[in-house]
């Protein structure tokens, strides 16, 4: 007995040496690429050019940041129009979700399964790119209208499931019995089951401001104006310019007074700093939420 | 009399459709509207005429679509890609959600997740960025360490062999940290009697593992795999549009529907064939996951998704 305890601890031990060792390792690579970009972006141009991307930092500096604020307009402009689609789009976002799984769970909605099926096929099939972006640009008129940064985000049949489960878990006595004192629908809602249903805000307001946050897709479609671009797209847009202007090098056009005078490499990875500043110091914060999220409402339909 | 107590109840419920309403009405605009719109595909599609004015071309755009070759090598490419996804995705989550589980330290624990956590956070041009900081040919990390050992810089933006693993690799980087905790959380609802009763009759630590979490494990990685499978024939537009592009040196390895239906709308040349592909994609997806969900019904109808 006593020498096979001692078996299962040196199993523990081995398993354990192990088991650090491989989250160590997976752990740095998960968060050293942004200690990487985040120490380049305090180079001097010329320490990147001659050494490389490197965490060893030989030459403090700050000038990329200054070159993009010297000319801050597109800037501001991204984020103005990310930060008002992330609010207006996420509080619309969490109020059509967390509403409609409400009335879907309702045992006396007689239309509730007929309703759920209704949403869920969309997740089964739809029609498509193509006709999704005609629908939006002939007929709803997306093309440079901010509507086109909130509206494809507003609602997702997803989040609705995990309203639609979290809200069940509510006892359905406390709709009984204010339908009893003769409260409508809407303010058994609002004032009672809304305030029973912090986590869920919570997480479904994590993952739509995010989703809003990181979006450049909806710009790539609809928005070419520039100062209707999302944070996102425009970073996007200044890594891809900077990219192309090497490829002109790379073909032998002279640009090499364009290439001395922008600190390009250093400025890309500032421009990273800038955009995704805000998500990286939320992050501890918000973090715990997001792994609720996942415990609340199994995924199913 | 069926109509009239149809419309008590439903004035009796009338809040309850007034908060339906928002949500009913995206749908149609945004999911089922479009899906009338996969006429497109059947038509020779004029901007000015709209979907509905464009004239009839039958099957012509299908032919074209299918004639041309690409679409057997797209879809493999889409099919291929999604299930290695997939696939090393699942053996990476289930595997640390195990590991983690078994860590003692809380502190090592709670910061090394957060670790893990955090490029799910960023999106695909962040991720970008943070490549072509680590590989690019001229001052990529990477090459910056190669050189100084003695080594070839390798130019990996003009070599198209190593980026299904690369890709691979990023789009792990990307989701397992998130998608452990799903397993996490199922391991922590393990009975732990269960374990405990183990230990007793002398089941060692690796013993306990493959007889009790893992099994326990099963019913969500089924779950998971399923839910997965549906969109098997959907790529991740992301992580393909800003890492590969337009490369036209990557493409022959990474091209995906996704990606080429995008570029037949952006170039607009021939938006009845992009279409055309669309609804293709649309039908496999929906054939794939219907079949899938009645395989699952039949051998084990607790896993089946509806």
């Amino acid at each position: 007995m006593v020498s096979n305890n001692k078996i299962i601890q040196r199993d523990k031990l081995v398993f354990c040496a192990i088991g650090y060792t491989l989250v160590t390792l997976y752990g740095l690579l998960c968060v050293l690429p942004f200690v990487l970009v985040f120490i380049t972006s305090f180079t001097s141009e010329a320490s990147l050019m001659k050494n490389g991307y490197t965490f060893f930092i030989k030459e403090f500096s700050t000038e990329a940041y200054a070159l993009a604020f010297r000319n801050p307009q597109r800037i501001l402009w991204a984020y103005r129009n990310t930060v008002g689609a992330t609010i207006i789009g996420t509080a619309l976002a969490v109020l059509m979700a967390t509403m409609t799984g409400y009335v879907l769970q309702r045992r006396d909605f007689p239309q509730r399964n007929g309703f759920s099926l209704f949403f869920f096929f969309t997740t089964l099939f739809n029609g498509g790119l193509v006709p999704t972006y005609i629908l939006c640009t002939r007929y709803l008129g997306f093309k440079n209208n901010y509507i086109a940064l909130v509206l494809p985000l507003m609602f997702s049949v997803w989040n609705m499931i995990i309203a639609k489960n979290f809200i069940k878990s509510v006892p359905y006595e406390i709709t009984e019995s204010a339908k009893v004192d003769g409260a409508n629908d809407m303010v058994i809602f609002f004032r009672l089951i809304l305030p029973l249903c912090k986590p869920l805000l919570a997480t479904l307001g994590l993952f739509s401001a995010l989703a809003y946050w990181n979006d450049w897709y909806n710009t790539l479609l609809y928005i070419t104006r520039e100062e209707k671009m999302s944070l996102q797209y425009f970073l996007q847009e200044m890594i891809n310019s900077v990219q192309a202007l090497k490829n002109l090098v790379a073909m032998g056009v002279s640009v090499d007074s364009v290439r001395v005078s922008l600190p390009q490499e250093t400025m890309k990875m500032a421009m990273t700093v800038i955009t995704t500043g805000p998500i990286i110091l939320l992050y501890p914060f918000v973090q715990r939420y997001f792994v609720k999220g996942l415990t609340i409402g199994a995924v199913k339909g | 009399m069926q109509a009239k107590r149809f419309f008590r109840t439903s004035w009796n419920n009338r809040y309850l459709w007034l908060m339906l309403l928002p949500a009913a009405a995206y749908v149609i605009v945004f999911s089922y509207l479009p899906m009338s719109g996969i006429v497109i595909a059947f038509k020779n599609f004029n901007y000015v005429k709209g979907i509905f004015g464009s004239d009839w071309v039958g099957l012509s755009n299908f032919r074209f679509l299918f004639m041309s070759n690409k679409l057997w090598f797209l879809t493999r490419n889409t099919l291929l890609y999604n299930l290695a996804f997939i696939t090393v995705g699942m053996f990476f989550e289930v595997g640390f959600a195990i590991i983690i589980n078994e860590l003692t330290s809380k502190k090592f624990k709670r910061l090394f997740q957060s670790f893990m956590f955090l490029p799910f956070f960023i999106s695909w041009v962040v991720v970008a960025a943070i490549v072509q900081a680590v590989f690019s040919f001229e001052y990529g990390m990477l090459n910056g360490i190669i050189s100084s050992l003695g080594g070839e810089r390798i130019n990996l933006y003009a070599n198209a062999s190593p980026w299904p693993y690369l890709l691979v690799a990023f789009r792990s980087w990307k989701t397992i940290g998130y998608g452990s905790v799903v397993y996490l959380a199922t391991i922590t609802g393990i009975d732990p009697e269960l374990h405990e009763a183990a230990a007793i009759d002398g089941a060692g630590l690796v013993q306990r593992i493959r007889h009790i979490t893992l099994p326990c494990l099963v019913p969500t990685m089924i779950i998971m795999f399923l839910l997965a499978l549906g969109q098997v024939f959907r790529g991740d537009f992301g992580l393909f549009y800003q890492l590969i592009g337009n490369n036209a040196l990557l493409l022959p390895k990474a091209d995906i529907l996704d990606l080429f239906i995008y570029r037949a709308l952006a170039s607009t040349s021939d938006l009845g064939m992009a279409s055309a592909a669309g609804l293709y994609q649309s039908v496999l997806c929906f054939i794939t996951i219907m079949t899938v969900n009645a395989i699952i019904k039949k051998i084990q109808p607790d896993y089946s998704l509806f």
